[in-house]
C-alpha cells in the first residue's frame, strides 16, 4: 500500500522519533510511505479553542496536501488529530458554507487512520514483530477511546510485542488532563487530573507509560520528569517499532 | 411574546418537516423494544423479583377473597397496623377480619387520613421490569392523598395487571389519562439519598409498601 | 452571577479544597459505577438513546406548535397558563397567584427552573414564606447554601454538618444523631406539619405532554407527591423546552431518565396529572410556561440540542472536571459539562463565558448522556461564539494574537519551518535556564507549574525525511 504519513505539527517539531518509528514498521511490513512535503497542522488547537476561522485554511491546506488520489491511506500516530480530520473537518466545512471543500473532506476522511487502527482494522495485524522487554502501562487517550473508537485495537498491538510485560492502569478512561489549551486555562483542575493520573501510572509499577498521542504523553511525562519518578514515556509507535537485538 | 419568540428562533425549520417522533417508522437506530417476550408466570416471576429488590415486601397468593384477604391481614400484622384506610370500590372479600377498615367517604381531613395506620388499595396496571405498581384515581385505588398519607401501603396486584414492559404501561395508561385520573407510579417505598448517598428508606410517602399479587392457582 | 475571574478562578479554589475533592470523588464514583450497572442491563440502551434524541430534537424544531398544544390541552383539563418571558415576569406570576389564594405560605418541590430565575427570594421580598421540601434542597435552604449537584444539591455537606444544622434551625429537632435515617426522620417530622396545612405548592416538571396535557413530576422521596397532591392550589413552573409532544415519548423518557439520574431502574414515584381531577387534589391548577433565555439557545442550530437535556446529572458524575470542582465553581444552577453549554447560551453569552472552556474536551459526557447532547461539539462552537463576540475587545488580546501567528505559519510551509526553529530554539535555552519559563505569567509559565517542558530533539521529523531521502 502506499500509505501517507501524517505527522501531525506537534509530532514533526519535538517527537521525530514517533514518526520515524511510525515510518519504520509501516516499511518493515512492506509498505510504501509516502511524506507530503506541504503538511503543516491540521487545525485542531484554533478549531478547539474557538478560532474556527484561523482552522479553515488549515483545513483547506490538509485537503490540498492529502486530497490526491495517489495514497491508498493516510496515517497519523496521533488519535486527536486524526478524529479532528474525521469527525471536524466536515462540520467545519459545512459551516463555512464551502461545498467543493465538503466534497473534498468527505472523499479524503475515511482514508485518514489513527496508526494502531490501521494496523488492526485494516491490515488485520496484531503481531508486528516487535520487541520490547519492559513492564508498560498503556493509558487510552480521549480521543482515540471515545471518538475514533479504538477499543482494544492499541492493547491487542501491545500484546502481540515480544518481551513485553503489560501492566492495568486504574480508571485507565479517566481523562488526563492535557485538553490542548485547558492544561493552561484551567491550569488548576488540569493539573489536579495529572495527578491523579500520574498516581494511575505510578501505581502500575511500570516502567514506561504509553499512549497513541504524544500529546497526551507530553503531559504526562511533564509531570513524570518533574517529579523524578523514573518512568519514561514512549509512543505505542515507538514500541512497535522496537525490535530484538537493537 | 413567547411564541413569537420561539418561532423566530426555529425560522430554519422547514414548515413541512415531519412533526413528531413516529415509532411505527422509527429509523433503525432508534427502534427500541416495545413489546415484552416473557409468558405470563415469567412475567410475574419478573415482577416479584424486581420488586423485591426495592425493598416492596411481595407476598404472592391466590387469586380468590380468602386467600388475598389473609394475606393482606399478614401484612398489616407484620407492622402491627389496625386503622386501614379502604378505598370506594374495593372488593370487600380482601379486607382481613383483623383489621378496622376506614372509609374516604365523606373525604377524610388530612390529619385523619394521616392519623390511620395504613391503606389497601388495588392498582391500575404493574411494570414487570421495573417492579413498578401504578395507581389511577379511581375505584379500588381511591384519591391520591389516601395512599399516601398513610405509613404502611398494601397493594393488591392482580397477575392479569402485569406488563413486561415501560412501553406497554404507558399504551395502557392513555385511557385513564384520557379521563383526567391522576397516575403515581410506585417503584418501592419513598428513598432518599442525599445525606452522603446513603439510601434511607421511607422519606415523606407511606415508609412501607406490601405488595400483594394475586395469580390463578396452577 | 458568574464569580469574578469566571470558571478558573473558582476552580482553583475548589481544587485546593481537599475535604470537597475526597466527598466529591466518592460521590461521583459511586453514582457514575450503579449508572454503568443499572444501563448495562437494558439490551436496546442505544435504541433507547437514539429515540430520546430524536424526541426532544423534533419537539424542539416544532417548539411552537407542540407549546399551542400544550396550553390547549392543559386549558381544556381544568388547569390554566401562563407565559413569562423571563424570570421576573415568572416571579411576578407566581407572586400574584400566591397572593390570590390568600395564603402567605407555600410549600415547593426542588425544580432546577424556579432556582434559576431566584423565585423563593423574589417570593420572601412579597412577603410569601416558601419552604424547600426535597431534603437536600432543605439542608441547603436552611443552611443559606446553593446547589452543588443537580441530582444531590447537597452533595457537598457530611452528616456531621446536616446534624449540626438540623439541631439549630429545626424548631423541635429532638434527639438527634448523625445517621441519614434519623436526620431524614427529623425532616420527616417536620415537613409532615407543613404539607398538611399547605394551600399552595409551587413545583417543577420533568415533562409536559403536549397531546394530552399531562404533567410530570419524577422523584424519590414523596415530597413530590405531597406537593402535588395536597394543597389547593398546585403552580408549576416550566421551562418551554420541557414539553413532549404525545404521551408515547413517556415510554422512552421514562427509561432513559431513572437509569441515568439515581442508577434505578425506576425511581420510586413519578406523579403524573392532567389539569385538574375532581375529587383528587389541587382544584386549582396553574402551568407558568418559562422562556428566560431558552429562545436564545433555540436560535442556534448547533447550540439547541443543549435545551434536550432531562436533567439526569449522568454528565457531572462522569466528567474528570466537575470531580474536581464540584458544581459550585460553574456559578449557575447547571453545573458540569451540560451546566457549561447550557448557561451561557440561556444568558446569551452574558454571563458564563469562561464556561465553554472548563473542559479538556474527553467527551465522557457525551457517551452517557441519556439523548446524545453532543456537549463536547457544542462546547467547541460555544467557544467560536465567545471568541468572535469579543473579537475587537481587549479581553484575550495575548491569545488572539498567537492564534492568529500561528494560523499565519501554519499557512505556508516555509513560515511553518521557520516558527519550528523559532520554537525548538526557545525550548533550548528554557531547558538550560528554566527559570526564564516563570518570568512572564501566562500559558508557559502555568504549564510549568506542575510539568517540565518536553526535552528538544535535535531535529524535526521533516528535516530528517528530507536528509533520508534523496
Amino acid at each position: 500500500m502506499r500509505v501517507g504519513l501524517f505527522i501531525t505539527c506537534l509530532g514533526d517539531t519535538l517527537f521525530p522519533a514517533t514518526g520515524r518509528a511510525t515510518v519504520a514498521v509501516l516499511e518493515r511490513l512492506g509498505h510504501t510511505v509516502v511524506f507530503p512535503a506541504e503538511q503543516t497542522c491540521c487545525g485542531q488547537m484554533h478549531a478547539n479553542s474557538g478560532y474556527e476561522e484561523e482552522a479553515l485554511p488549515l483545513v483547506r491546506g490538509f485537503a490540498r496536501c492529502f486530497g490526491g488520489d495517489d495514497l491508498d491511506a493516510i496515517v497519523a500516530p496521533s488519535g486527536s488529530c486524526v478524529a479532528m480530520v474525521r469527525d471536524h473537518y466536515p462540520r467545519l466545512a459545512a459551516e463555512a458554507g464551502d461545498a467543493a471543500l465538503a466534497e473534498a473532506v468527505a472523499a479524503l476522511s475515511p482514508r485518514v487512520f489513527e496508526l494502531c487502527e490501521f494496523l488492526v482494522g485494516e491490515l488485520g495485524l496484531e503481531d508486528v514483530g516487535a520487541f520490547f522487554p519492559h513492564r508498560v502501562v498503556y493509558h487510552p487517550s480521549c480521543h482515540g477511546l471515545r471518538m475514533l473508537r479504538l477499543d482494544e485495537a492499541p492493547l491487542r498491538l501491545l500484546g502481540g510485542v515480544g518481551g513485553i510485560e503489560l501492566r492495568e492502569l486504574g480508571e485507565a478512561e479517566t481523562c488526563c488532563g492535557f485538553g490542548g489549551t485547558f492544561a493552561v486555562k484551567n491550569a488548576d483542575v488540569s493539573a489536579a487530573m495529572l495527578a491523579d493520573k500520574v498516581r494511575a501510572v505510578l501505581d502500575s509499577g511500570a516502567e514506561v507509560c504509553t499512549a497513541t498521542d504524544s500529546s497526551c504523553l507530553m503531559h504526562i511525562d511533564g509531570a513524570l520528569r518533574r517529579q523524578r519518578t523514573g518512568v519514561r514515556t514512549v509512543h505505542v509507535a515507538e514500541i512497535l517499532a522496537a525490535v530484538e537485538g537493537r | 411574546m413567547v411564541l413569537g419568540r420561539v418561532r423566530a428562533a426555529i425560522a430554519d425549520v422547514p414548515a413541512g418537516e415531519v412533526l413528531a417522533f413516529d415509532r411505527d417508522g422509527a429509523e433503525a437506530e432508534a427502534r427500541y423494544e416495545r413489546g415484552g417476550t416473557l409468558d405470563v408466570a415469567a412475567r410475574l416471576a419478573l415482577f416479584v423479583e424486581r420488586a423485591g429488590d426495592y425493598q416492596a415486601e411481595v407476598t404472592v397468593c391466590a387469586d380468590e377473597g380468602a386467600a388475598i384477604a389473609a394475606a393482606v391481614g399478614a401484612a398489616c400484622a407484620r407492622h402491627a397496623t389496625r386503622r386501614v384506610v379502604v378505598p370506594d370500590g374495593l372488593d370487600r372479600a380482601w379486607v382481613p377480619d383483623a383489621i378496622e377498615p376506614v372509609a374516604d367517604d365523606p373525604p377524610l381531613a388530612w390529619p385523619d387520613l394521616a392519623a390511620c395506620d395504613g391503606v389497601l388499595s388495588g392498582c391500575e396496571l404493574a411494570i414487570a421490569v421495573t417492579g413498578t405498581v401504578i395507581l389511577a384515581t379511581g375505584p379500588a385505588q381511591g384519591r391520591r392523598a389516601a395512599t399516601l398519607l398513610p405509613d404502611l401501603h398494601v397493594c393488591v396486584v392482580r397477575s392479569h395487571q402485569i406488563v413486561e414492559t415501560v412501553p406497554e404501561a404507558i399504551a395502557r395508561l392513555a385511557t385513564p389519562i384520557a379521563a383526567r385520573r391522576a397516575i403515581t407510579l410506585i417503584s418501592g417505598p419513598s428513598a432518599t439519598s442525599d445525606i452522603e448517598l446513603k439510601r434511607v428508606e421511607g422519606v415523606h410517602g407511606p415508609r412501607r409498601l406490601e405488595l400483594i399479587v394475586a395469580a390463578p392457582g396452577p | 452571577m458568574t464569580p469574578a475571574g469566571g470558571f478558573p478562578a473558582a476552580a482553583r479554589a475548589a481544587v485546593a479544597d481537599s475535604q470537597l475533592r475526597a466527598n466529591l470523588r466518592g460521590a461521583t464514583h459511586a453514582i457514575r459505577d450503579k449508572r454503568a450497572a443499572a444501563v448495562a442491563e437494558v439490551a436496546d440502551w442505544e435504541e433507547l438513546r437514539e429515540a430520546g434524541r430524536l424526541i426532544k430534537e423534533r419537539a424542539m424544531r416544532h417548539l411552537d406548535r407542540h407549546l399551542e398544544d400544550l396550553e390547549a390541552a392543559v386549558i381544556a383539563a381544568g388547569g390554566q397558563v401562563h407565559w413569562a418571558p423571563d424570570g421576573a415576569a415568572a416571579n411576578r406570576i407566581v407572586g400574584d397567584l400566591v397572593a390570590a389564594t390568600g395564603s402567605a405560605e407555600a410549600v415547593k418541590v426542588k425544580s432546577l427552573a424556579t432556582d434559576e430565575i431566584g423565585l423563593n427570594d423574589a417570593l420572601a421580598a412579597r412577603g410569601i414564606d416558601v419552604l424547600e421540601t426535597d431534603l437536600a434542597e432543605l439542608i441547603n435552604q436552611l443552611a443559606g447554601d446553593t446547589s452543588s449537584h443537580i441530582l444531590v444539591p447537597a452533595i457537598h455537606r457530611n452528616r456531621a454538618e446536616i446534624r449540626e444544622l438540623f439541631l439549630r434551625e429545626l424548631p423541635d429537632p429532638g434527639e438527634l444523631d448523625e445517621t441519614p435515617a434519623a436526620l431524614a426522620g427529623a425532616a420527616r417530622r417536620f415537613l409532615r406539619e407543613r404539607f398538611l396545612r399547605a394551600e399552595v405548592a409551587i413545583s417543577g416538571a420533568n415533562f409536559a405532554v403536549a397531546e394530552t396535557g399531562t404533567v410530570g413530576v419524577v422523584e424519590s422521596e414523596g415530597n413530590g407527591r405531597m406537593c402535588t397532591t395536597l394543597p389547593r392550589t398546585l403552580i408549576t413552573v416550566m421551562g418551554i423546552e420541557k414539553v413532549l409532544p404525545r404521551l408515547s415519548d413517556l415510554e422512552v423518557m421514562l427509561q432513559l431518565l431513572p437509569r441515568s439520574s439515581t442508577a434505578e431502574r425506576m425511581n420510586p414515584y413519578t406523579s403524573l396529572w392532567t389539569g385538574v381531577t375532581p375529587g383528587d387534589g389541587p382544584e386549582g391548577f396553574h402551568l407558568v410556561l418559562l422562556d428566560a433565555g431558552r429562545t436564545n439557545a433555540l436560535r442556534d442550530e448547533v447550540g439547541r440540542q443543549a435545551l434536550h437535556c432531562i436533567r439526569c446529572s449522568a454528565c457531572l458524575n462522569v466528567c474528570p472536571v466537575y470531580e474536581r470542582t464540584g458544581g459550585h465553581a460553574y456559578g449557575s444552577v447547571y453545573p458540569g459539562p451540560i451546566g457549561a453549554i447550557l448557561t451561557p447560551q440561556l444568558s446569551d453569552l452574558e454571563s458564563g463565558a469562561t464556561l465553554p472552556w472548563a473542559s479538556s474536551l474527553c467527551g465522557a459526557c457525551y457517551d452517557v448522556c441519556p439523548v446524545k447532547i453532543d456537549i463536547p461539539t457544542v462546547l467547541v462552537h460555544l467557544r467560536g461564539e465567545v471568541v468572535r463576540r469579543e473579537a475587537g475587545g481587549s479581553k484575550d488580546a495575548a491569545e488572539r494574537l498567537s492564534m492568529k501567528a500561528a494560523a499565519y505559519a501554519f499557512g505556508s510551509t516555509t513560515r511553518y519551518r521557520r516558527a519550528q526553529r523559532l520554537a525548538l530554539r526557545a525550548l533550548r535555552v528554557l531547558a538550560k535556564v528554566p527559570v526564564l519559563g516563570r518570568l512572564v505569567p501566562g500559558p508557559l509559565a502555568a504549564w510549568i507549574t506542575v510539568r517540565d517542558l518536553p526535552e528538544p530533539p535535535p531535529e524535526t521529523f521533516g528535516d530528517w525525511w528530507r536528509g533520508r531521502r534523496p
